[in-house]
């Protein structure tokens, strides 16, 4: 295998811009700003050569690294990314920047260690993206933590102390769990005599039959992993510490939040739950549809009465990533492009929603919508600009937010009408809800003098919003781009998702993934009929 | 030179122009003088115009069964494999096409052509008004949209321009978004479309998974191919689905109320937007997908009688309207039901025939209610308005032109159009056709007494606006005559076989519709006497209309007031539009608000509240009690032990008190006991000592 260390590169660059930034006088705000600035544009600016290097076709891990790390037990530094991983890091390095030039002026205190953690959380989150080894994303997924809670314990607003305790016992609460599941997928895979903490290799184990797990232990394991993504996501009803935080959170906080952190939960329910425990996801699919789907209709419907804005963008998450969970659980390779498309695209669309409330934030301090009333009269571009971001986020066609919808709802349709048309309220409802605060925020004329004379967008606001409308834009027309590089990887998860047993010469292509009597733990091993697929044996051959 | 059929081969550049010229606006319009922004986007629209019309040229040039001309520009959605419900698996592949075909052209020319006289028109109407680029960037951009949707070759992209003519509808209703009303308005229009959206996405996706494929041209032979019977269950869902998106778009029962409220947007909106275009996607997309209606025919009833229904239903409420673009709101509602129940008989030809002729006259229409609310300097009271025919005179005789159209009186457009429809509807239902029947002469009723009050009559004209009456500029009245002259002529390329014409948009459009272009001109010839019957009874009605219109409001002025205060009842209940806006508020609007505040109290007081914080408060409760039972269970052991020892020590620590005349004592009662113990044991006893 060819080194290349661009991941790594990638991954530890912010820490050491943190390193850097140590060297500053803490009272140098301006020297501090630029050099946060550079080292997340530098950080994008290779995030970019990823993409570059990608190769569409190629099943499995790209742009690879392994090295040993720890001998017994086993535990590597593995990294790669995949399609479902490539957009969520390229998201990654683009969000670090746009927050850094969103908490330009608004951070007045403690500078450096704002921009310290919120280059530590750019590690921690590139890092769970690229892990392959388990033992090594735990740690990274444990490590974003902590620059978080910083973020909105210490520049947080009024209740910023209890939010960010929510945040991180919510948090660890799901990953204690996960630390136990990864823990006794070990033990299965030393008990087999192949002890390990890589994904690839774990999931060639199974894909091959050498190690099986009976269906009662998989269920666990399933559960423990998907409890921690599903709070992370989150799914309903583990949601409520999601308004809490992002109400919370400074700026640059909430559009991490909303525009990475969440993902880290899907992303982990098609890294790890789907392929390593295909049965345990397929008994449990219609349950956690219909969390998703109430998380869609129920986000949507709690969000119309908020009386605080950036808590109202905050439950329009809960709806939004309900699509992507259900997505993810139709199992249909459509409905988890779209799965993955949404997440990208609502980083973006409710990554600029939170950018533009916070704009209204650093110019009247109240996220109160009562307090606003007729802004588009003395700011027309940030009035036309969150409009537009609206209408993303409301899934208009040519825009990125109706790809991803109609991808999702496509695929699902096929095979449970009932979950897509319920689904479907969602689409009625996100019009009411943004429309309906749009109209209270901008529309109508001055109804507070505070108000009157606000400014307008300065040329920093104007590019940030700016270069959010064009990827929308562009994420909306050009959406090939994006699904041609994930159509592999999500084929290859649902293809993980067959085990040997259930291969059959003939039955390969219509075989019917839904088939819920078929419990395979109780089916005879057939470890010879090793056809492992070719995306989980090519990464483990190599070594 | 240029190749042959350069514009067929150009048509995807038609929406371009208007997106350049919307792209424009919204991006640098704001710095530019009004003359150039007039100029970009009046232009741009004229450019459209003229390869619309080169296109449509060259589609007549070729022979009648040539007539279709569709390409793919790039993919636009495509993704990976998904197994349908009907068990295959499919690639889901959406390219970004276009189509040209008969119903486009038709299309194609209202869209371009009554859009750019609307654009000039606006010129006029907009010029003192702010936000001028804003309103030509909006239009603009809704051109492109209209046209995206109309030469889409897939059910997709038809969507998206359907949801940007929706978004473009928004933005125009609110365009005066400092008032309430407005901002209202526009949203309410958007939501209420959003109802119908989903129904349509729906449909589409069974579509999809019915019949493998959304392009228009592959839906007939998908159908043939894929045997279905007529009557089909899943065709009838998907065409049902699908007519749930027309209803909100075309402003029909249950989800008409936007339409109305959607006047508060500036007239050559409603013009262009609300009457002529926009509002007749629905029946576009109807006769789009025709191939799936007509297997359907279920669904094709239900497509009449809504259609039938909701053309009667808003006329009545048209009879009572004092707001001069209400009265034209609830026409347009009207008018757009005889396009259904025309579609729903299976006389899509006809339904498109009369979307024809309506958006020559009804833009004429609000065209020419814009003029007159523009003369009258903003007032839209028909009760303050009267005696304009000589202040007014060209807008005043356009309007009549196209009174007399959309009443039904030959031979202008009108007539044939709503005679093709109501001469199917007799075919289909005799019941039909008498809804239809008196719905036509409301409509000339409610069409003339508009005239009389407006035009005719006493003037009731404000003293002080009175004095600034004036003609529309000439931006303004050149269109109106325009549309007055199509609105005349209009309808000639329908001329009936029966009245001795050749009805060539008939068989313009029959290759479109081909299962029913036989079908109906078998039927035509059929029945030719009572065909003149019927045409003889819609002019009767009509007239009748107009008698009635100028015997109340010109010979009998005070008579309209009488029988409103006579019939309360009625008069209130059409005057207050059947209470449909408050019914649906308290049964959906208010109900959602309720579910939703209720939902909020409970995420913040149960999941949050008790669930969260509870769980909180829980840890630290055990917390607590653990701390207790420390301080007092374990602790207290280890102190219990402490004092059990602490107690069994007491003699021991008397012993050793620190005095040492107490320890000598207690050495000498030591040395005493050790003395008598030696005594003892050397055989020395008490009774030694005695004796």
């Amino acid at each position: 295998m060819q080194q290349t260390y661009v991941l790594t590169v990638l991954t530890f660059l912010p820490v050491a811009g943190t390193l850097a930034l140590l060297l500053l006088r803490s009272d140098d705000h301006v020297w501090i700003r630029r050099l946060a600035l550079v080292t997340a544009a530098a950080e994008f600016a290779i995030s970019l050569l990823l993409l570059r290097g990608f190769s569409v076709q190629a099943t499995g891990y790209q742009f690879e690294e392994f090295h040993e790390w720890i001998q017994q037990p086993p535990i590597h530094y593995h990294l790669g990314v995949d399609g479902l991983s490539l957009f969520l890091v390229l998201l990654t390095t683009l969000l670090t920047p746009v927050s850094i030039l969103a908490s330009w002026k608004s951070i007045d205190q403690r500078v450096k260690g704002f921009f310290i953690s919120l280059l530590v959380l750019e590690t921690g989150v590139i890092g769970v993206f690229v892990s392959l080894d388990l033992f090594l994303f735990f740690m990274f997924w444990e490590v974003m933590l902590i620059p978080m809670y910083f973020l909105i314990g210490i520049w947080g607003h009024e209740r910023r102390i209890y939010a960010a305790l929510k945040f991180v016992l919510y948090t660890m609460f799901g990953s204690i769990l996960m630390l136990v599941a990864i823990l006794w997928l070990y033990r299965v895979t030393a008990a087999a005599g192949y002890p390990t903490f890589d994904i690839a290799q774990i999931q060639a184990l199974l894909s091959s039959g050498t190690i099986t797990l009976p269906l009662r232990t998989e269920i666990l394991l399933f559960g423990a992993f998907f409890l921690a993504f599903a709070i992370k996501v989150p799914l309903f009803p583990l949601h409520t510490w999601l308004p809490d935080a992002h109400t919370e959170a400074p700026t640059a906080g909430s559009v991490m939040l909303a525009g990475v952190l969440l993902k880290m939960g899907t992303y982990g329910m098609l890294r790890f739950c789907l392929p390593l425990f295909p049965e345990a996801s397929r008994r449990f699919a219609p349950e956690i549809a219909v969390l998703a789907i109430i998380g869609i209709v129920y986000g949507a419907l709690v969000s119309m009465v908020q009386v605080d804005l950036k808590r109202l963008v905050a439950y329009s998450s809960v709806s939004h990533l309900g699509f992507v969970v259900l997505g993810i659980f139709a199992f249909q390779a459509v409905s988890i492009q779209g799965a993955v498309f949404q997440m990208l695209s609502h980083g973006i669309s409710t990554g600029a929603l939170f950018l533009g409330v916070g704009m209204l934030y650093d110019r009247r301090h109240t996220h109160l919508i009562k307090e606003f009333g007729g802004l588009a009269t003395p700011m027309p571009v940030i009035a036309a600009l969150y409009l537009f971001t609206c209408f993303a986020s409301a899934g208009l066609p040519m825009l990125n937010g109706f790809v991803g919808e109609f991808l999702i709802l496509a695929g699902t349709f096929q095979k449970h009408a009932a979950w897509a048309s319920w689904a479907a309220l969602g689409v009625i409802f996100s019009a009411v809800y943004l429309l309906w605060s749009y109209q209270r925020v901008f529309f109508g004329s001055i109804t507070q003098d505070k108000n009157g004379a606000l400014p307008d967008a300065d040329m920093r606001e104007r590019g940030i919003l700016f270069l959010m409308a064009v990827i929308m834009l562009w994420m909306g027309i050009g959406s090939p781009f994006f699904t041609r590089r994930i159509e592999t990887s999500t084929q290859n998860v649902l293809q993980l998702m067959r085990r040997p047993q259930a291969y059959d010469a003939g039955e390969i292509n219509n075989h019917d993934m839904n088939a819920m009597d078929m419990d395979q733990s109780t089916m005879p091993v057939n470890s010879a009929n090793s056809a492992a697929p070719a995306g989980a044996a090519g990464s483990v051959k190599s070594r | 030179m240029m190749p042959a059929e350069y514009f067929l081969a150009h048509i995807w550049m038609i929406p371009l122009f208007p997106l350049a010229g919307a792209a424009l606006m919204l991006l640098i319009g704001r710095r530019l003088p009004n003359r150039a922004v007039s100029a970009v986007c009046v232009g741009s629209v004229f450019l459209s115009m003229c390869f619309a019309f080169g296109a449509i040229w060259q589609l007549i040039a070729r022979p009648a069964a040539d007539r279709l001309v569709s390409f793919n520009l790039f993919d636009w959605v495509p993704a990976g494999a998904m197994h349908t419900n009907a068990g295959n698996l499919m690639d889901l592949h959406v390219p970004w096409g276009v189509l040209m075909d008969p119903l486009t052209a038709v299309m194609l020319l209202v869209v371009t052509g009554v859009g750019f006289l609307i654009h000039v028109y606006s010129i006029g109407y907009m010029g003192h008004e702010g936000g001028y680029y804003r309103f030509f960037g909006y239009m603009n951009l809704f051109m492109f949209s209209m046209l995206t949707l109309v030469l889409a070759n897939n059910l997709l992209l038809l969507f998206v321009g359907w949801e940007g003519v929706g978004l473009c509808s928004y933005l125009l209703i609110g365009f005066y978004f400092l008032r309430k009303s407005a901002s209202d308005a526009g949203k309410k229009a958007f939501i209420v479309n959003r109802i119908g959206d989903a129904g349509f996405l729906l449909g589409l996706f069974l579509m999809l998974g019915t019949l493998g494929t959304i392009q228009f041209t592959e839906l007939g032979p998908a159908i043939t191919a894929g045997h279905f019977e007529f009557g089909n269950g899943t065709l009838t869902a998907i065409a049902l689905l699908l007519f749930v998106g027309a209803t909100g778009k075309s402003a029909q029962l249950p989800l008409y109320v936007w339409l109305p409220d959607a006047m508060e947007g500036p007239t050559p909106v409603s013009a262009l937007i609300h009457a002529a275009t926009m509002v007749t996607a629905g029946v576009y997309m109807i006769a789009r997908t025709n191939a799936v209606f007509s297997m359907a025919p279920r669904a094709l009833e239900v497509v009449a009688v809504v259609g039938c229904v909701t053309s009667l239903f808003a006329a009545t409420m048209g009879l009572v309207q004092n707001d001069i673009k209400r009265v034209l709101a609830y026409s347009t509602v009207s008018q757009l039901g005889y396009m259904f129940l025309a579609c729903g008989v299976g006389a899509y030809t006809a339904g498109v025939f009369h979307l024809m002729a309506h958006a020559f006259f009804k833009a004429l229409l609000f065209l020419g209610s814009g003029s007159v609310i523009h003369s009258l300097s903003g007032e839209q009271d028909m009760r303050k308005m009267g005696a304009l025919w000589t202040k007014v005179p060209t807008t005043a005789r356009t309007f009549v032109v196209a009174s007399i159209a959309i009443a039904g009186i030959p031979p202008l457009a009108g007539f044939f159009s709503k005679d093709a429809i109501l001469g199917h509807a007799f075919e289909h239902s005799p019941v039909l056709w008498l809804l239809g029947f008196i719905t036509a002469g409301m409509t000339a009723f409610y069409m003339f007494r508009l005239v009389n009050m407006t035009f005719f009559g006493k003037s009731r004209v404000d003293h002080e606006v009175e004095h600034h009456i004036h003609e529309s500029p000439s931006a303004m009245t050149v269109p109106l005559t325009i549309l007055a002259a199509l609105s005349v002529v209009g309808g000639w390329v329908g001329w009936p076989e029966s009245l001795g014409g050749s009805d060539r948009f008939a068989q313009f459009l029959a290759p479109v519709m081909a299962q029913h272009g036989e079908e109906t001109a078998a039927a035509a010839s059929s029945i030719n006497s009572m065909e003149y019957l019927l045409m003889a009874l819609s002019v009767a009605i009509a007239a009748g209309g107009i008698w009635l219109a100028y015997r109340l409001y010109i010979q009998r002025p005070e008579m309209p007031e009488k029988i409103a205060a006579s019939s309360g009842f009625l008069y209130r209940l059409l005057y207050r539009k059947y209470y449909m806006d408050e019914i649906y508020d308290a049964m959906f609007v208010n109900r959602t608000k309720d579910l939703a505040l209720t939902l909020g109290a409970f995420d913040r007081n149960v999941i949050d509240g008790l669930g969260v914080d509870g769980s909180g408060w829980l840890t630290r409760f055990t917390s607590r009690v653990s701390m207790w039972w420390d301080s007092w269970i374990v602790d207290g052991l280890v102190n219990l032990a402490a004092r059990v020892v602490w107690i069994l020590s007491y003699p021991v620590r008397m012993l050793q008190t620190g005095r040492v005349s107490r320890y000598a004592l207690f050495m000498l009662i030591g040395v005493l006991i050790f003395l008598g113990y030696y005594l003892r044991s050397s055989g020395f006893t008490l009774q030694n000592l005695l004796h």
